[in-house]
């Protein structure tokens, strides 16, 4: 399904609006990226983030085992973060009420995730990734309502980068039931904070494992 | 592609079948237009059948014109809301704001089908039954939650990476104007924590009485 080399190409178009422009060029409207990217407009053009890899079909998530296994792995890795992130704003006592209440679902369903990540890669014959052992500075409930977002932001581009690394249909289906459900964490906590529920616009953007690890590598003690 | 079978029960409603690709997606699409008629007879399906054709192409075009109509439906279900909606403040700014993306979307689906040689099915007409906020609050939330249902079940059949990086990138979109919806609504933005999928057949099933 997926194409070698067309994440690296996806990463210079979507960050170079001049190599963007170029791509249609060379490639006329021959492929769907180009035309995709096309419709967008402008948007494509005010990108930070970046596909997977960087070409020869690497995904970043090797690390945590091949192919599909190493991208449950890697899911796993950030599920878990999200469960010990919420856990421990439940426990700081920093929130009541409903506002206690959302982080409570939303935790729990991030331990549902883990749960069903765990499943899925020992069911594919893989060894689950390890809980890391985890440590979030919660000083204020707007500091840490500012984290959560960031954290269910950066979740959602996670999988967003993965979807098309992904080879099977089942792990994909899964992958994408998580998906949108991370959006959906991400759109009611920007909606607290009074921020936008699209910051990327019309068009969510993906991110790469390297740049989500790098980002998530402060919470990260062991 | 292949596939595995779940174990994980929490997982079932997301499983998508694979295996059947003796089944063509437009005898399936048929399939689900024709139990229509038998249940709302022939003749008040007779378009709908007609357009079901139109949408069983192969492929990727075929799953992207099926999205084309989904966001048809939902861009001028808000332009129509920016009057009838009767909406102030954060709300008013809600309908703008999701109105804009889906229309964008449109956009960015027939360009796509365009480029892939493809022929973007032409804007269906559609009546919305509702009136006031709350009548307009409830069925965009019927809406953004079956969007977000219809791409998840969708894209595991995307052939193209690229196309399916479109669709990922459209659906986490659905899934925020859901949630904030659903906020409006003083629902839960999140209420499972595995968004189901759904087959084409049942989301042209649920969506069929909107289209005039």
């Amino acid at each position: 399904m997926a194409v070698a080399n067309k994440p690296s190409a996806l990463e210079r178009v979507t960050s170079d609006p001049v190599s963007r422009r170029k791509l249609l060029a060379v490639t006329g409207g021959s492929t769907a990226l180009a035309a995709f990217l096309a419709a967008c407009g402008s948007d494509s053009s005010s990108t930070t983030t970046t596909m997977a890899g960087s070409g020869g079909g690497k995904t970043g998530t090797e690390q945590f085992g091949k192919g599909d296994v190493g991208i449950l792995n890697y899911a796993l890795t950030l599920e878990y973060l999200e469960t010990a992130f919420y856990a421990d704003v439940v426990k700081s006592g920093l929130f009541k009420g409903s506002d206690l209440e959302t982080i409570r679902k939303f935790g729990s369903e991030e331990a549902e995730h883990v749960t069903a990540l765990t499943g899925f890669v020992k069911q594919m014959g893989g060894k689950p990734a390890p809980k890391p052992k985890t440590k979030f500075p919660l000083k204020s409930a707007k500091s840490v309502l500012e984290l959560a977002a960031t954290v269910e932001n950066l979740g959602a581009a996670a999988y967003l980068g993965q979807a098309p690394n992904i080879k099977g249909a089942s792990v994909l289906a899964a992958a994408l039931s998580i998906h949108s459900v991370e959006g959906r964490h991400a759109a009611a906590l920007n909606t607290l904070l009074g921020e936008s529920i699209t910051p990327d616009g019309a068009f969510a953007k993906p991110a790469g494992a390297d740049e989500v690890l790098k980002s998530v590598e402060p919470f990260i003690v062991g | 592609m292949s596939d595995q079978i779940l174990a994980q029960p929490e997982l079932a409603a997301v499983h998508i079948d694979t295996d059947s690709e003796d089944i063509s997606r437009s005898e399936v699409i048929l399939k689900g237009a024709l139990a229509a008629g038998a249940v709302y007879g022939a003749l008040a399906v007779g378009p709908f059948v007609g357009r079901a054709l139109a949408m069983a192409e192969s492929g990727d075009v075929g799953i992207l014109n099926f999205a084309l109509t989904l966001e048809y439906l939902e861009s001028t279900f808000y332009e129509e809301a920016k009057t009838r909606a009767k909406a102030s403040g954060d709300l008013k700014s809600l309908i703008e704001l999701v109105g804009r993306d889906e229309e964008e979307h449109v956009g960015a689906l027939t360009e796509t089908i365009k480029k892939l040689g493809g022929k973007p099915v032409a804007e269906p007409k559609f009546d919305f039954p509702y009136s006031g906020t709350s009548g307009f609050l409830k069925l965009a939330q019927t809406f953004e939650d079956t969007g977000v249902s219809a791409y998840n079940g969708a894209a595991p059949q995307i052939k193209a990476a690229e196309v399916l990086e479109a669709a990922g990138s459209i659906v986490q979109v659905e899934a925020r104007h859901a949630a904030a919806i659903r906020l409006q609504n003083k629902e839960e933005p999140a209420p499972e924590a595995f968004d189901p999928a759904l087959t084409e057949a049942k989301v042209l099933k649920a969506v069929e009485p909107f289209i005039a």
